[in-house]
């Protein structure tokens, strides 16, 4: 990553700050991501990990610090222009979200009919909605409704509709997180499989060691409100540190 | 002093309630005024709180009408005044009880639908979903509830009084003899355009009332599942109380003016 040191990154916190009343969440988070990068962002359950990436999609307002996606401060912008922003990234939420008055045609459609304009040659709704579920593998699924996918199975729809728009970023909130461990690899897999075919830089919040394993190229650990510890995974897993340690013990 | 105290700390909390709510209001106004506009989905709300509240309204409004002649009878006869149920009927029904029978009907099916619906959807992170994606979640999920209540209640009320005064000349016919053209031509004959253009005015503020509250509760739910059944129950609260504040005003209103 040292030659990435020179690049302008996709994304960049500086001096993130956030409090909950007297809870400070985020005490000075800092954050970048490369082009074409998976980082994964770890912490233990309520570290903070969630409220960072909402402040990113402007879900959260932070108390201070700024947050810079492709060159263009997000604190500063209104709604509508985060509005267009927000079609280059796609989000993967930890419950899935997806529209359960819906079906699964539906799902996709939705970001679809909005920013249509978005997508080159715009040929209709049919064959951008039939394309994202083969590549999650749940073509057949398209007429159902969520309630009767499994968990894993949700997961993989809304990856699908993160990834209708074609986004340049994607950012998964504990992508693993209540899947048993054989769908929560498929799901890693797919993960590292979408990266691979449209070359996008991906910001992954996990507390999932073997995801973190399998998909990052470079990690940082979150610990009371701040970056405890970055570096590639095998760095990290070495690390003599107790408490970088304690991530990666069974 | 603690109960006191904690008296004071609801008193305080149900006008800051009062006060976000009026904010909700004007923001709807703001959103629904400003492109872009969301018909498709303002004609799905529309469809599914006018056509899917249909049988309960129509049964409500049945039963209003037989069961209000059915006892408004036998005072009527000791007078020898069962000439005027077709009027006494229809004045009451058109002017009040219809239009509040039936918007609490609707606060009950409508309302705390809304309220869970918006309530499960901010809870399992639907809305966030939507807000990431682009959309503008308030424009989409609240105003276009909104709008439909606000349209479909008059209808459904106007529906509601119809069949309730059917109700009643059917009990008319079957007791007293008297023929549906006899029954309806006295109903016509009593009822003046004063006496349906205040109701119906006043439907709207139902409409608005029940979309307003069940949305701002659903909307501001939290607390997870247990906050969904809290925010559906307390907008029918909310809504019911609402909807005798407006109809007091409405009632006062009319007076003056009528």
């Amino acid at each position: 990553m040292n030659s990435k040191k020179n690049i302008k990154p996709v994304l960049e916190l500086k001096n993130l700050q956030k409090s909950f009343g007297d809870n400070h969440v985020l005490k000075g988070f800092n954050l970048k991501l490369f082009e074409g990068e998976n980082l994964v962002v770890m912490g233990k359950s309520g570290s903070g990990k969630s409220v960072m990436v909402k402040c990113l999609v402007g879900l959260i307002q932070p108390d201070s610090g700024s947050i810079t996606i492709q060159n263009q401060d997000i604190t500063s912008m209104g709604h509508k222009e985060l509005d267009l922003l927000r079609t280059e990234i796609g989000f993967l939420f930890q419950g899935s979200a997806l529209y359960d008055s819906m079906t699964v045609r539906e799902n996709l459609e939705f970001p679809l009919r909005r920013h249509k304009d978005k997508i080159e040659n715009f040929q209709g709704t049919e064959i951008l909605v039939k394309e994202a579920l083969e590549n999650v593998g749940l073509a057949d699924a398209i007429d159902l409704m969520p309630a009767e996918l499994s968990g894993g199975m949700q997961r993989r729809v809304a990856l699908a509709r993160a990834l209708i728009l074609k986004p340049k970023i994607i950012m998964y909130d504990e992508p693993t997180t209540g899947l048993d461990p054989i769908t929560a690899k498929e799901i890693i897999l797919l993960m590292r499989n979408i990266q691979k075919k449209y070359h996008t830089s991906s910001l992954i919040i996990t507390h999932d060691v073997d995801c973190a394993r399998v998909i990052s190229n470079r990690m940082i650990l979150l610990v009371d409100g701040i970056n405890y510890a970055e570096g590639t995974f095998e760095e990290l897993s070495n690390s003599s540190d107790p408490q970088v340690q304690a991530f990666f013990k069974n | 002093m603690n109960k006191e105290n904690s008296i004071l700390t609801d008193i305080k909390s149900f006008f800051a309630e009062i006060g976000d709510m009026t904010f909700f209001a004007g923001r709807f106004f703001k959103e629904a005024l400003s492109p872009p506009f969301e018909f498709r989905e303002l004609l799905r709300q529309c469809y599914n709180m006018g056509n899917r509240s249909l049988l309960l309204v129509s049964v409500t409004g049945f039963i209003l009408g037989l069961v209000f002649t059915l006892q408004s009878r036998p005072t009527l006869m000791q007078f020898g005044a069962q000439s005027w149920m077709a009027s006494m009927v229809s004045l009451s029904i058109v002017r009040e009880i219809g239009p509040v029978i039936i918007a609490l009907i609707c606060a009950g099916r409508i309302g705390s639908g809304i309220g869970a619906e918006l309530g499960s959807m901010r809870v399992t992170e639907q809305i966030d979903a939507m807000e990431v994606s682009g959309t503008n979640p308030f424009k989409y999920l609240v105003v276009t509830r909104i709008a439909a209540t606000t349209l479909m209640l008059p209808l459904l009320i106007i529906m509601g009084d119809a069949i309730a005064l059917f109700g009643s000349a059917l009990i008319e016919n079957l007791k007293g003899n008297v023929s549906y053209l006899l029954y309806f031509n006295q109903v016509f004959d009593a009822l003046k355009f004063s006496d349906i253009i205040p109701p119906t005015i006043k439907s709207v503020f139902f409409g608005f009332a029940i979309g307003l509250v069940g949305c701002y509760k659903g909307y501001y739910c939290s607390k997870g599942t247990v906050g969904v059944g809290e925010a559906s129950n307390s907008a029918v609260v909310y809504i019911s109380m609402l909807l005798f504040v407006i109809d007091f005003i409405a009632v006062f209103v009319t007076d003056i003016f009528i």
